[in-house]
């Protein structure tokens, strides 16, 4: 008898979309890729999935698109009252203990979303964190990624990281790891939007990639 | 009935239930507030009101969280609430944020409580007025809490029984750049001022918070020390 194996798809993939976010010296470099679609249907190939909180913290949302909306904007304005009751910027620390939180708090009828969030604080140093979608965090030193083709960037990121990188290296590295694996993933591509995070400033860069 | 606040504007434009609740704070057993460079003091007189009561029993100066204490002037019992509160609240955000809360907004959140009880049905306001010490991610912070609800960020201050003349005995000695232990000096010399007889190691209680922003009170052994210091 022949068995196939099938797996079943997750909600998590049915638009697409990846992830990754990686620690340099003294900076850090988010991207994501820009696909839209629904299963094999492309719809856009203009949504990047990075969302800016302030000048030192950038957050990455992989999963459901509407949830990916709906979530950004909940924390948003939970960011915005933070701000304002505390008179200064959210840290990445807690960031992601808020955003942990945040999706906990759904336990039982989750945020299809995972997200990616990167940041430095005035010395320079940088957090990088990841979570799944009941918000369980893990806060590596090197790289973090999340989206459809998670596999294919742990092998990247694994092989081309290397501690210590300066802003432009690492922004290539970023770069080459995503298109790398989006192109071993259908559901994710379309070039990537990547950001270069240092403490005084931040550059959002187009990479252009495969249109397939 | 508690559809209806008992605390009512008078015909002259006062809250009348807030002025005594004042009162009953002001009547309180003097508390000194004193922010150094590098940390902050309280401390306050403890005279229990009988000599058989255990004063080892309690303490007057507690811990809201593992970085900011209080102490009180007024009703011991009205403390406790708005301690619990306060204490809930720092942790509820310990929780969401994975942070120590910033002392602002602790003592905001607390008097915001307070102003509650001045306008809600069934409730009488609050009959203390609490200081509160804390060190955060902003440096050290020395806060006092009105029955009214009002709340006001202190260099220096007393309340209870002898704050006009402990105001003025600060006034004169405070330095912007004073050290803690120098502080911790000020503070008792100012407490001395007022006490009715003799202040020793066991009428009074002493807190602390520095850097490390850990609150801690002092042993019976320490002012004891800080005591023998400026005698």
């Amino acid at each position: 008898f022949l068995y196939f194996i099938v797996k079943s798809m997750s909600i998590l993939e049915l638009n697409g979309g990846a992830c990754v976010a990686m620690a340099g010296e003294g900076c850090f470099v988010i991207a994501s890729d820009n696909r839209l679609g629904e299963q094999f249907k492309t719809i856009s190939m203009e949504v990047p999935k990075l969302n800016v909180v302030n000048d030192k913290v950038v957050m990455g949302l992989t999963g459901l698109r509407t949830d990916q909306q709906t979530f950004a904007n909940l924390l948003e304005y939970e960011i915005k009252m933070y701000k304002l009751r505390e008179q200064r910027d959210i840290s990445g620390k807690a960031l992601t203990a808020l955003v942990a939180h945040t999706l906990y708090q759904a336990r039982f009828g989750p945020w299809f979303v995972e997200p990616v969030i990167g940041s430095i604080d005035d010395e320079g140093k940088v957090y990088l964190c990841a979570m799944d979608l009941l918000g369980a965090p893990c806060e590596p030193e090197d790289y973090v990624c999340a989206g459809t083709c998670a596999e294919a960037l742990h092998g990247m990121c694994e092989s081309l990281w290397r501690p210590g990188l300066g802003p432009e290296e690492l922004f290539e590295v970023v770069a080459q790891a995503l298109l790398s694996s989006c192109d071993r993933d259908c559901l994710s591509g379309y070039g990537a939007t990547v950001m270069i995070v240092t403490r005084e400033k931040v550059t959002t860069r187009l990479v252009k990639g495969r249109k397939d | 009935m508690t559809d209806f606040s008992l605390t009512t504007f008078s015909s002259k434009g006062k809250l009348l239930q807030i002025e005594y609740a004042l009162l009953a704070a002001s009547k309180g057993e003097t508390a000194i507030g004193l922010k150094a460079r590098n940390g902050v003091v309280l401390a306050v007189e403890k005279q229990p009101p009988n000599p058989l009561v255990d004063e080892t029993s309690y303490t007057k100066i507690q811990n809201i969280a593992g970085h900011v204490g209080a102490v009180y002037a007024g009703l011991a019992p009205d403390f406790r609430v708005l301690l619990q509160k306060a204490r809930k609240h720092a942790q509820v955000y310990q929780l969401r944020y994975r942070e120590p809360v910033l002392c602002s907004n602790l003592c905001r959140e607390t008097a915001q409580i307070v102003q509650e009880f001045t306008q809600s049905g069934g409730v009488r306001p609050f009959g203390v007025s609490v200081l509160t010490a804390g060190y955060d991610d902003d440096g050290p912070h020395l806060y006092q809490i009105d029955p009214s609800g009002a709340y006001y960020e202190w260099k220096a201050t007393a309340i209870g029984r002898n704050t006009k003349n402990a105001k003025s005995f600060l006034e004169k000695r405070y330095k912007a750049d004073l050290e803690l232990e120098d502080a911790i000096q000020t503070t008792l010399l100012t407490l001395k001022e007022g006490f009715e007889g003799t202040m020793t190691a066991k009428n009074i209680e002493v807190g602390i918070v520095k850097s490390d922003m850990v609150f801690r009170t002092l042993t019976e052994a320490q002012i004891k020390d800080y005591l023998d210091e400026s005698a």
